[in-house]
């Protein structure tokens, strides 16, 4: 399968491809292309153009410095899967990056590329929500940073201006009692999410849980905040059984996805299930 | 509009002039004339396209050609040295194939497999030959093949 015609851009820096993303309304940003290149082949996308940042070398690398980790857009799954500095100071990225596809797909495809398709049923957006990241973007009209919680805006729809590309994701460094987990139920042919569940939960010297984060890829339209089930167990002893009442009374997905692989109403039960298996996980590494 | 690309293929200089829609798979068997990578399912789900690309395992049909430019690609065609490379030659003597279309893919991403963990556990094949699909052997007889293969190397 072909995809149709288009015009091939490979500019060397983000200024120059921002410029060609202007002066070309329907073009598509070409990272990995392991999201754009299948739908291009499928023709459900046809950009007129397409500019390939892959080799802009400002998009590239993975350091941490004042707390923060700091990831280009052009880094791969694999790349952080694999890196002991994303390892340490964002274990939840790391394996929910190791989750997505298989390992061909995970040597090619990129965050900087799966945040802005913002598809639902991957696994990094809940886990960029979960971790309170902050995502960097330049257009023509310069650089400007949007908080994870306002970058998903609706399904496969971002914050991000048409002339705009994403640069950097930036999280801060988890800190001391802080546990993480992602507790994924795929789809067993397609490897994506029917629910990703991401948890954060952070514990105080006497092991109470100081605060705590769940959200979710693959229920609803764009990833879930779920921030009842946070704040219900704050203060809480994270005992099993503090986990299993705040995920049953403080968890609801209104607009869960319904579809030929899973029901809304299944989708919700089964966000119940993953939230909690992915909060007790985080209390033990915590 | 086509635009200039010059690759390595399997050791050898490659250029050529191609269209920015051409699929590196394309590329690899109509304009290289390497038919080993085979073309499967064409939806980046089977991995039969495998190749070595800088050597990693990728999906040549889910890469432009264009976007291979500058970079060194093996194919099956590229692995055998004279002798058959271990895994081409485990895979021969454990019957890890039957129909033989998914065999080029399944040993490149062998080969990457075992690069990055010379000594995989059996979960550990199975679960690293996932972006791989076989329909005849019911993958035990695969699962052997690299298993040997590693002992072979490893020895």
């Amino acid at each position: 399968m072909y995809p149709s015609k288009f015009d091939y851009h490979r500019p060397s820096s983000v200024q120059e491809a921002v410029q060609i993303l202007s002066a070309n309304p329907d073009a598509k940003v070409l990272a990995g292309g392991h999201s754009l290149i299948p739908v291009m082949k499928l023709r459900l996308a046809t950009p007129s153009a397409l500019v390939d940042i892959g080799r802009i070398d400002a998009l590239q690398g993975i350091s941490r410095s004042n707390g923060s980790l700091r990831i280009g857009a052009c880094v791969t799954y694999d790349e952080i899967a694999n890196s002991s500095t994303v390892q340490e100071a964002a274990p939840l990225l790391a394996e929910a990056a190791g989750q997505i596809g298989d390992r061909q797909v995970r040597y090619r495809g990129t965050i900087g590329g799966n945040l802005s398709h913002a598809d639902p049923a991957s696994d990094l957006p809940a886990a960029a929500l979960a971790l309170g990241a902050t995502l960097h973007v330049t257009g023509t009209g310069g650089s400007r940073s949007i908080s994870a919680t306002s970058f998903f805006v609706d399904l496969m729809m971002t914050a991000l201006q048409a002339d705009e590309i994403l640069t950097e994701v930036e999280i801060p460094a988890a800190g001391a009692g802080t546990g993480s987990a992602y507790a994924k139920w795929e789809h067993p042919a397609s490897g994506y999410a029917l629910c990703g569940a991401a948890a954060v939960v952070t514990r105080n010297a006497d092991g109470s849980c100081a605060s705590a984060r769940l959200c979710f890829n693959g229920v609803s339209s764009t990833a879930v905040d779920a921030s009842a089930v946070g704040a219900s167990l704050a203060g809480s002893d994270l005992s099993d059984g503090a986990i299993e009442s705040a995920v049953n009374d403080n968890l609801s997905i209104p607009d869960a996805t319904g579809d030929m692989f899973a029901s809304a109403g299944y989708r919700q039960e089964l966000a119940k299930v993953m939230g909690a298996s992915a909060l007790r996980t985080a209390r033990d590494r915590a | 509009m086509g635009i200039s690309i010059e690759l390595e293929v399997n050791g050898a200089s490659v250029s050529d002039e191609v269209e920015p829609r051409l699929l590196l798979a394309h590329f690899l068997r109509e304009n290289a004339g390497l038919t080993g990578t085979k073309i499967g399912c064409d939806t980046s789900q089977c991995g039969s396209c495998t190749i070595l690309l800088d050597g990693k395992a990728v999906k040549s049909c889910t890469v432009l050609a264009v976007q291979a430019d500058g970079s060194a690609v093996t194919t099956i065609e590229g692995l055998a040295n004279g002798d058959y490379h271990p895994v081409q030659q485990a895979f021969w003597d454990n019957h890890g194939l039957q129909c033989g279309f998914c065999t080029p893919g399944m040993i490149i991403s062998c080969v990457d497999l075992l690069s990055t963990n010379p000594q995989p556990s059996e979960d550990e094949i199975r679960h690293g030959l996932e972006g791989n699909l076989c329909r005849c052997t019911g993958y035990h007889n695969i699962v052997r093949a690299v298993q040997d293969a590693a002992e072979t190397m490893n020895g």
